[in-house]
């Protein structure tokens, strides 16, 4: 009883002061000028949480009062008015406001916000409207190879490789070897716990190698995340709604008739409710379905990075109030498990992203006029398309 | 009040919704296996797509009140 006692009087001193101190830490000075702390902090994080054109892995201010950055410069693929031009992204200095003018082909360009704009031939500088819209300048079509897409390449040939090894250890000796037994159970738990059971016998196997690809490469692009190269890949909506026009491309063209019967002329339902069921399916099946798909995923790993990293933003805001050793250790403790809890949430979204792929093409191939299995007793077995119609 | 005020509640409003749902699913589930010890694995199974569809429209409606 006296340690509840007393780790109760230990969490309420730490929320007290983590409450009251808050407000106190939005600045501090340092080197003589004023830097606000928060402002700083929530810049970071918005710029991590974003897709950059320079791969930065740190940065830091030299004796000489220089900014030094850390990282490699990556090519910047852009459609411009001239056609393509590319160059390294380098050029920019790592300068994000657009005050770096690149010449390139006879074009200007200046990076805002991680979009490059095409200067006019008369404009310095980009200048901008009361509606944020350039007005000497434009956006050009940007096809770079960005933080986000070496990420999606690394992960694409270390998949390929890890696969075909695979692949090639079962013709070879039939039992894998290495790292493919860290591969083996779970291709197995994809294909065993997710694909059979939700879209039947009869039709998983077709449909087990893209669930297997989208598994793998959700998981593994988010424990990337975890690591401190700063990828947030599987955080970028346009990944997200990649992965969801897929699995919709998918179930919307292996629909059988009864399927489509459901959607459009629900039988068993009187005529005239049958149209608005339609538009209701309609919506479900072409806008809801692919849409909850997407901003699942980009939230959850969206909202765990913007937690693990004002957790350790805490060893800023909170120095003065806490000393460097109490925001520190503050910090240390929370993002450590906070980070735990984030590696359990990216298997489980890769799990849920995979698994509700795998219903919706169950829900689009299911036949209805089928044979249950039976028992020894004679006894009819309900399969899983059975039980999915007692809580769809 | 501002208007990043009113987002705010209305983030505070999604988040006790998906949270008394999520806590009647959860519930529901833990009678269900407490009852049930074999169905574990179905009722889990069950719990965690709800759950997924509850998250997705919580996280839609925060996603459009950004």
């Amino acid at each position: 009883m006296k340690i509840f006692q007393q780790s109760f009087k230990f969490l309420a001193i730490v929320s007290v002061l983590f409450f009251s101190t808050a407000s106190f830490a939005n600045s501090s000075t340092e080197g003589g000028g004023q830097i606000d702390t928060k402002k700083e902090v929530e810049d970071y994080i918005l710029h991590h949480i974003q897709d950059s054109h320079d791969f930065s892995l740190f940065s830091y201010t030299s004796d000489a009062g220089e900014r030094k950055h850390v990282g490699f410069p990556l090519p910047i693929i852009i459609w411009t008015s001239n056609g393509l031009t590319t160059f390294m992204s380098s050029k920019f200095h790592h300068n994000d406001d657009g005050h770096v003018i690149v010449e390139k082909n006879g074009l200007k360009f200046a990076k805002i916000h991680s979009k490059i704009y095409e200067l006019d031939a008369t404009a310095s500088e980009v200048s901008f409207d009361k509606d944020h819209h350039a007005e000497n300048a434009h956006k050009v079509l940007d096809f770079s190879i960005t933080k986000s897409v070496v990420g999606v390449l690394l992960i694409g040939l270390l998949m390929f490789f890890w696969f075909s090894r695979l692949a090639r250890q079962y013709k070879k000796k039939a039992i894998p070897t290495g790292f493919s037994r860290v591969l083996e159970p779970l291709v197995l738990y994809v294909r065993d716990e997710i694909a059979r059971p939700n879209i039947g016998e009869k039709h998983y196997r077709k449909f087990t190698g893209y669930l297997l690809t989208v598994f793998f490469f959700i998981w593994i692009l988010n424990l990337l995340g975890l690591t401190p190269f700063g990828f947030n890949v599987t955080g970028q909506l346009a990944v997200t709604a990649c992965l969801a026009i897929f699995t919709l491309i998918i179930y919307t063209t292996s629909g059988n008739k009864d399927y489509w019967m459901h959607i459009l002329w629900m039988q068993d339902a009187p005529w005239w409710i049958r149209p608005i069921l339609a538009v209701i399916e309609l919506a479900g099946t072409f806008i809801i379905k692919p849409f909850s798909l997407l901003v699942r995923l980009f939230a959850n790993i969206s909202a765990g990075h913007i937690v693990v990293m004002s957790l350790i933003a805490i060893m800023f805001t909170l120095k003065e109030s806490l000393g460097v050793v109490g925001a520190t250790t503050l910090s240390l403790v929370l993002s450590f498990f906070i980070t735990l809890i984030e590696v359990l949430v990216a298997f489980l979204q890769a799990y849920i992203f995979t698994m509700l792929s795998a219903l919706f093409i169950g829900m689009a191939v299911a036949e209805h006029d089928h044979d249950h299995a039976h028992d020894e007793q004679g006894q009819e077995i309900p399969d899983a398309e059975d039980v999915r119609g007692d809580f769809i | 009040m501002e208007p990043v005020t009113y987002n705010l509640i209305g983030a505070g409003l999604i988040v006790i919704g998906a949270g008394i749902g999520l806590g009647q699913i959860g519930g529901k589930a833990m009678e269900g296996i407490a009852r049930q010890p074999e169905a574990t694995g179905k009722i889990q199974t069950a719990m965690i797509i709800i759950a997924a569809l509850l998250e997705g429209l919580a996280f839609g409606a925060l996603f459009l009140g950004k």
